[in-house]
């Protein structure tokens, strides 16, 4: 993503090789070479990514205002839906607070595991690739096969809470559910982190370390000093989708627990997905979608502030 | 005197590679150690499940697998999601390989504001048009069929796989494409005869990643197909729990069958893997 963005800065510096010099002539093969040929290229993906993202984004814009089941006529009611879901909706408030609370876990645990890991990798040398190829396998299993994996780990009759003597369902109990669904994501998903991190810290320069050495600065030290300020970029820009990203959270809500036990693990997207295709409330679950992106937009203006302060993002 | 030095200096660094091996390697415990006794349980009668949950089996079952092939009517969502995955690969790496040929080497006017939107777009929140496309696809009768989630995921995945192809196109040569002009080639000739050859590691990287990410793709699946008859293999298997949950030996061999072509892949080609996952930087 970051080196995405670097590549198309490069490219408005770049010039156009192609386009035609003043003097030349305006010849037909020449407009057809330089501007039809290449938007020729361009269209068909373009419509297609507008007529499956843009047009339906901006009618959910137009049906966070209506009351609609789906089906037939959306009746204009203003801000009403909104109205509903701050002051009457209490699962609304409820389902966004579990959705706080993911963010939270997601930017502490997965974030410690992934620094923990990658600062340990960066100094091995003999066996690397090994444990790169090892720690960041869980990311590309399915969800629903690691939903199936964690789902036998957490069961009450022979699973890893019997090893101490616990014999609660995990994920049948309103008050671990939560936390237990958020570990599994959490297994999948610190191994993407840890490789981007381990990518970043080998770009930090190595006599940086030896003038630590040279200091006597312990691992911690060293890892506070050093490791961290060098790859603080790339932290704050993953801690920033990763914000985004929890408001999002589907899969294994939905495939571990479907939002119970007794409404324990509701997130947004759950209730969302109730809404429209469950109590054909399709209008109010377009209003529900339309706070998401609200609450994403409060995460990149408030990573925006950070870095107009002179934050280096 | 410096060789009792550099010895020295040997000995406390390999200390401190110790260190380190010790809990990378708790680390890879952590990692692949539920996946390992996913496969090995696959191998376990339900009864043995019971007596010996963590441990290897005491008599290896095969006939698991078949049972859960069948039970799980693998054949049939094995196939769909061959065809989504095949359909969808397909025409991304068809279209989005012409728009970053277009980007990379074209520039054409509006490319900059192309390339803004793509940003733009791949960022906005999915939950804000899943609900309307839904009821956009009612309408035109998309739902339960190929075509409607191949051109979905199309869609969902062209603003990555536009950008690293162009981020790889932009890294080649440009004199050989100008030697075929000059030797009277058109623009779809030069693409097809000098671009695919030379840049094909980076199809192949988009389509290795687009393809995974078909194949585990659950939430626009489990929206956008409600037909059994449709559905791929991971919103079958998600039923199919719901059925069999309490036979974990039909599961695990259900759900090991389902990452067998995954793994296999990753781990004859995991460099690829890596270099388009964390360049990608979004997994949808």
């Amino acid at each position: 993503m970051q080196r995405d963005s670097a590549t198309f800065k490069g490219s408005q510096q770049a010039e156009a090789p192609s386009a035609p010099r003043l003097g030349q002539k305006w010849t037909r093969y020449r407009i057809m070479r330089y501007y039809v040929v290449p938007w020729i290229f361009l269209i068909p993906i373009l419509s297609l990514h507008a007529f499956v993202v843009v047009i339906p984004a901006l009618q959910g814009v137009v049906y966070s205002f209506t009351d609609w089941s789906g089906i037939g006529e959306a009746k204009f009611i203003g801000l009403r839906n909104f109205e509903e879901m701050f002051f009457e909706d209490q699962s609304y408030i409820d389902a966004l607070s579990r959705n706080v609370q993911w963010m939270i876990f997601r930017v502490t645990v997965p974030f410690a595991f992934a620094l923990f890991g990658a600062s340990l990798l960066a100094k091995v040398k003999r066996g690397a690739m090994i444990y790169r190829t090892a720690l960041f396998m869980p990311f590309i299993l399915p969800s629903i096969v690691t939903a199936t994996i964690w789902r036998y780990l957490y069961n009450p009759r022979y699973g890893l809470p019997t090893l101490v003597g616990y014999d609660k369902a995990l994920l049948g109990q309103s008050d671990t559910a939560l936390w237990a669904i958020a570990f599994a994501d959490n297994w999948q998903f610190w191994g993407f982190l840890m490789v981007l991190f381990l990518t970043a810290m080998q770009g930090i320069d190595p006599v940086l370390y030896d003038a630590a050495k040279v200091d006597g600065a312990n691992r911690w030290q060293e890892f506070w000093h050093v490791t961290l300020p060098g790859i603080r970029p790339v932290v704050l820009f993953m801690m920033m989708m990763v914000m985004i990203w929890a408001f999002l959270v589907f899969d294994y809500v939905f495939i571990l627990t479907g939002g119970g036990p007794a409404g324990a693990t509701e997130v947004i997207s759950i209730d969302i997905y109730k809404n429209a295709f469950q109590r054909f409330e399709a209008g109010y679950a377009a209003a529900q979608g339309m706070t998401i992106c609200l609450f994403a937009g409060f995460v990149v203006s408030g990573f925006a502030l950070l870095r107009k302060r002179g934050w280096d993002i | 005197m410096i060789a009792r030095r550099e010895f020295f200096l040997f000995r406390k660094q390999r200390e401190n590679t110790a260190f380190n091996h010790i809990f990378l390697s708790i680390l890879v415990v952590f990692s692949l150690g539920p996946v390992v006794l996913l496969a090995v349980n696959s191998f376990k009668s339900n009864t043995e499940m019971g007596l010996n949950p963590l441990g290897l089996p005491q008599e290896w079952r095969f006939e698991n697998f078949g049972r859960a092939w069948e039970q799980g009517e693998f054949e049939r969502t094995f196939k769909n999601s061959v065809i989504y995955v095949i359909g969808t690969v397909s025409l991304a790496l068809i279209l989005c390989g012409l728009a970053a040929y277009s980007l990379a080497r074209k520039n054409p006017p509006g490319a900059n504001f192309v390339m803004l939107y793509l940003l733009v777009a791949s960022t906005v929140p999915v939950w804000l048009y899943l609900v309307p496309l839904f009821f956009l696809w009612r309408q035109l009768e998309f739902l339960n069929t190929y075509h409607g989630l191949i051109l979905i995921y199309t869609a969902f995945n062209a603003p990555f796989s536009i950008f690293l192809l162009r981020s790889f196109l932009i890294g080649l040569p440009v004199e050989l494409e100008d030697a075929a002009r000059v030797d009277g080639a058109n623009e779809l000739q030069v693409l097809l005869k000098v671009i695919v050859p030379l840049a094909w590691p980076g199809f192949l990287t988009v389509g290795l990643v687009v393809g995974i990410g078909v194949w585990s793709e659950f939430q626009v699946a489990v929206i956008f197909t409600h037909n059994p008859e449709m559905f791929p293999v991971t919103t079958s298997y998600f039923k199919f729990t719901d059925r069999f949950g309490r036979d974990w030996s039909l599961t695990n061999a259900g759900a090991f069958m389902m990452v067998a072509p995954v793994l296999i892949l990753f781990l004859a080609l995991q460099r690829r893997f890596v270099e388009g996952l964390t360049q990608g930087g979004v997994k949808f």
